[in-house]
């Protein structure tokens, strides 16, 4: 297997970049550095992860404050050269504020946090952390959040849709979208999108959480073997 | 100073004889800074002066144990060079007054007790109790588990330690005072135990985090006293948590705890700087010196007093070597925190007090620790007691079996909690190999093959009936309920929470649980390493239930043995470990159902349920068991019951031998030390043999499987229902209270 080199972003105020970090490098062996937010530069990394939790506390939005941080600049470059680079919960939050995705992640809809395991269908699998899915597929992955409301105006609604960049969303046992499967009230379902170019994704389920067995799920591993599976057949992105 | 008048002292809650020990233990009149911060630190709150004499007779050691009572938290070697730290505390009066910022704040304290072991808080568990969810004061006591739920998320979730487990109970005593309760653990290495001490003289004290407002002021008087219709009044006295704060002083400790620039820490809590100041000089017998003037301020004008007993949030005080302050401040500053030079380490064992040079309190830090007042306060058992105790079974209707049933399902005390803990993030950190709801919560040590084990206990219906077996029936659930996940009790913490300690029938009741915690631990050679006493929990009068909780922290040295209580598939045995007896006293059953609280708790043979737990390490050990759930409330109709639960449909069919001749005293008696146990068909024999060399009665009842649940006592039909359904009223009762509300 290539050595594929992990960074994992860390603002004030992650939680979940331990355990980003433990599934990259001790569950599947690879490279990983943890890269703090003050700093300029991404140490070389193939793939970069943007983790969860509440960066500055989330006090004014979720993800309002990181976007501002030193190292977005650097996350911006190098997605705009085609790296690839996933954001996971509060990681999309920021995304999103950092308009690298579209749309925004408001309040849930009964206005509680949820940590649960939910389905989600995978909608899409032409992105590098996807590409080792089926189309289709039902994965089952926790959730965390308690602002995890996909929302977006219909213009841009309708243009994700069109372009095919709902990457997730939740779903019954069978696969089915519907409003009791729907855990925060995203509209049409949504639990992750992609980027226009297709190598940012964001997702509200955590799959760092559900890649050992004894967790209760290796579902999440499919994310991290795409993104391993890209960069082994095509170099970086950007070659 | 001569305006120290009986007034002035009530408002600080000293008493006449009191201030005549201030005066005595200074040789002089006290200043109001000084008076201040004597009376936070005798408190009942600090002091434990009610308490101490009873708490003596804990055992508090063992092989295991690296760090007893005495210091911010306890400590347990767990193997792998590793060590667990874990402690429980009170928020009761706080979550009353304000439920979210109290249990926030409650959850906030207790990390800070953890961290500043230098130890990374890994898991948090908490003890709730409610008044009922319905009548009278219903829809305050919603408001109250609405707000207490959301400020432990708010808090737990945000600096990222998974909420991993818990228990809640709603009793009518408990209406007017609820009990919040939290338990933290964290690893550290086991010879990297970071101390609460003040040594090396000349060495810098430092103050880190949130500035110094005036908010708190007097919260360790108010914890110890009771209340009353003006509680609300004292809403200034509760702090506002910063759990964003909080996570940069956590990592900015544990990075300062990796070299060795640091020699001691305390985090700022109830009593804040005062008691910071003063117990780490008096654990090292220095003394410390401060001016206020340096202490970061959120408020203009405040004075000295008001700063010294400010309980302002996320603080921390640190003594760290002379000469090193340039790394230590490149740390904090890396998290953006600013660490204020505040003091100076001395020789002279006092505590002073400076603002802007001049001093404006000078006291011996032995006075404010070591020789705060003890009381020997008087006993009288309770005339209620011989009333209570008085149970006549026979006397009651005995409705149908299967509709009390459901009816005990539904109870919010045995009902799923789920509404509550889909609230709580209970997986980050990727540790938690049993969730939320499914037994003790185990926790994988990463970089080991181990587990930790967890649960929190008490039954404060069993103690009000019997305060000396309730007591140790909590300690006997608690080490049952890790010993089912797989695990071995190695060490154990409490939260005592009773009424005013003041008249003679709390004290006897206090005198009584703590001597039954003693007596249980020792008998099952798990050592008490710390823990808490909330006293005063009485409004207008009427004291809780006396409601000692345990936590207890178990070893399982292979991870992948531990197991949860849902049964893992059909065609499995399922086994009674343990006999069911014909007591009803104290039971769910009796209140649910009959609306009595009445009777004696289950008798406990404190041998048996050792053979019990140590039956259940071995059999986990050995990967003979695919499932144990221990019997408590509800006995063993709902113990089965909750087998089949979250367990993907599986029913079971089962005949259980009797133990009376009513269904319902079988079927719903708490009997103490059984487990309701699942273990493959050709692994039965084996356990049957194990159980039979540890001397606990075990027998096959039936099997998994199906789609039912069908108990039957002696071959007599009692309970045959659809799993689905059953499943369905028990995981929908809690949140059904709260839809109610909404529409």
């Amino acid at each position: 297997m290539p050595k594929i080199k992990f960074a994992v972003i860390v603002f004030p105020g992650s939680n979940c970049d331990h355990d980003a970090y433990h599934t990259a490098k001790h569950v599947l062996g690879h490279d990983t550095e943890f890269v703090w937010h003050k700093e300029s530069s991404l140490k070389g990394a193939d793939v970069v992860i943007l983790p969860g939790g509440f960066s500055y506390g989330d006090y004014l939005r979720t993800g309002a404050i990181a976007q501002f941080s030193p190292v977005m600049k650097a996350v911006s470059a190098f997605a705009a050269s085609g790296g690839p680079v996933l954001g996971i919960c509060n990681g999309f939050q920021v995304l999103c504020e950092a308009r690298l995705l579209p749309g925004a992640l408001i309040r849930n809809k009964d206005l509680k946090f949820h940590c649960e395991h939910v389905r989600v269908r995978v909608e899409q699998t032409d992105t590098p952390f996807t590409l080792r899915a089926a189309k289709g597929q039902v994965l089952r992955i926790p959730i965390a959040h308690g602002e995890g409301n996909y929302f977006a105006d219909p213009q841009t609604l309708e243009e994700l849709e069109a372009s095919r960049r709902v990457v997730l969303r939740y779903c019954d046992n069978d696969g089915q979208v519907t409003d009791r499967s729907n855990p925060n009230g995203s509209i049409n379902g949504i639990a992750g999108i992609c980027n226009e170019e297709r190598n940012i994704v964001g997702l509200m389920p955590h799959p760092e959480r559900a890649c050992e067995a004894t967790l209760g799920s290796e579902d999440g591993l499919v994310f991290f073997a795409s993104v391993v599976a890209c960069l082994a057949s095509h170099g970086a992105l950007t070659a | 100073m001569s305006t120290v008048d009986a007034a002035l002292l009530e408002r600080h809650g000293l008493k006449a004889d009191e201030y005549a020990r201030i005066v005595a233990a200074l040789g002089r009149e006290p200043s109001l800074t000084e008076l201040g911060i004597f009376s936070v630190m005798w408190s009942e709150h600090c002091s434990y002066k009610s308490s101490r004499v009873h708490l003596r007779t804990l055992p508090t050691q063992g092989p295991r144990v690296l760090q007893g009572p005495g210091e911010n938290a306890g400590a347990v070697d767990i193997g792998d060079g590793l060590a667990a730290v874990f402690k429980i505390e009170s928020h009761n009066h706080p979550s009353f007054i304000e439920p979210y910022q109290g249990a926030a704040t409650g959850v906030g304290g207790i990390i800070r007790d953890i961290f500043t072991m230098g130890a990374r808080p890994v898991a948090l568990m908490n003890s709730l109790r409610f008044g009922p969810m319905d009548g009278e004061h219903g829809a305050r006591t919603r408001r109250i588990v609405e707000g207490v739920v959301a400020g432990i998320a708010g808090y737990g979730n945000s600096i990222g330690i998974p909420t991993v487990g818990g228990e809640i109970v709603f009793d009518e005593p408990y209406a007017g005072n609820p009990l919040v309760n939290v338990f933290c653990l964290g690893l550290a290495g086991a010879d990297a135990l970071v101390m609460g001490r003040a040594e090396g003289v000349g060495n810098p004290v430092y103050y880190v985090g949130a500035k110094t407002g005036r908010d708190g002021i007097h919260g360790a008087t108010m914890a110890s006293a009771e209340f009353d219709d003006k509680s609300a009044e004292k809403r200034p006295a509760v702090q506002v948590g910063d759990p964003f704060m909080e996570k940069l002083l956590l990592e900015a400790c544990l990075e300062l705890m990796k070299g060795d620039a640091l020699i001691g820490v305390q985090d700022m809590g109830a009593a804040g700087l005062a008691c910071a100041t003063s117990e780490m000089g008096a654990r090292s017998g220095s003394g410390i010196e401060i001016d206020v003037m340096h202490v970061p301020q959120r408020e203009t004008g405040m004075t000295a007093y008001e700063i010294m007993l400010s309980e302002s949030q996320e603080r921390m005080l640190l003594v760290v070597k002379k000469g090193r302050e340039p790394e230590v401040e490149e740390i904090f500053e890396k998290w953006d925190l600013h660490a204020a030079h505040v003091g100076v380490v001395t020789n002279d064992g006092l505590l002073r007090v400076k603002d802007h040079g001049k001093v404006v309190a000078e006291i011996p830090n032995t006075a404010l620790v070591d020789e705060a007042p003890v009381y020997t306060r008087p006993m009288a058992r309770p005339s209620y007691l011989d009333d209570v105790q008085q149970l006549d079974v026979a006397s009651l209707p005995q409705p149908p079996v299967q509709d009390a049933f459901f009816r005990l399902l539904a109870a919010p005390t045995i009902a799923s909690k789920r509404w509550v803990y889909r609230q709580y993030d209970h997986m980050v950190r990727t540790n938690s190999i049993v969730l939320a709801g499914m037994g003790a919560a185990v926790v994988r040590v990463k970089g080991t093959a181990r587990a930790l084990a967890m649960s929190v206990d008490g039954n404060g219906r069993y103690c009000f009936l019997d305060p000396f077996r309730g007591a140790m029936l909590a300690v006997a659930e608690a080490a049952r309920n890790v010993a089912c996940a797989g695990a071995q009790p190695i060490g154990a913490t409490n939260c005592l929470n009773f009424g005013n300690p003041e008249r003679p029938e709390i004290m006897w009741q206090f005198r009584e649980a703590v001597r039954g915690i003693g007596e249980a631990c020792r008998a099952l050679d798990v050592p008490i390493t710390g823990g808490n006493v909330s006293l005063y929990n009485e409004t207008d009068g009427k004291a809780i239930y006396p409601t000692p909780v345990l936590g207890i922290v178990g070893l399982i040295e292979d991870a992948s043995c531990a197991i949860s209580r849902a049964f893992r598939g059909a065609n499995d045995n399922v086994l009674l470990l343990g006999e069911t007896f014909d007591e009803l006293g104290g039971s769910e059953y009796l209140k649910t159902v009959h609306g009595l609280v009445k009777g004696q708790p289950p008798q406990l043979d404190m041998a048996k349920e050792r053979a019990l737990i140590e039956l259940l390490g071995r059999a986990a050990s050995a990967k003979l068991l695919h499932s144990a759930h221990d019997c408590s409330d509800g006995g063993i109709a709902v113990t089965l019951a909750e087998c089949t639960f979250d367990a993907a449909g599986i029913g079971c069919e089962v005949d259980v031998p009797p133990a009376a001749a009513r269904l319902d005293a079988t079927l719903f008696s708490e009997s103490a030390s059984r487990v309701v146990v699942s273990a493959a068909q050709d692994q039965t024999d084996a356990l049957l043999r194990l159980a039979k060399e540890a001397g606990v009665p075990a027998r096959v009842i039936g099997q998994t499987g199906g789609t039912r649940l069908k108990i039957a006592v002696a071959g007599q039909p009692a309970i045959d229902c659809d799993v689905r359904e059953a499943e369905n009223r028990w995981s929908s009762a809690l949140e059904s209270f709260f839809q109610r509300q909404a529409s």
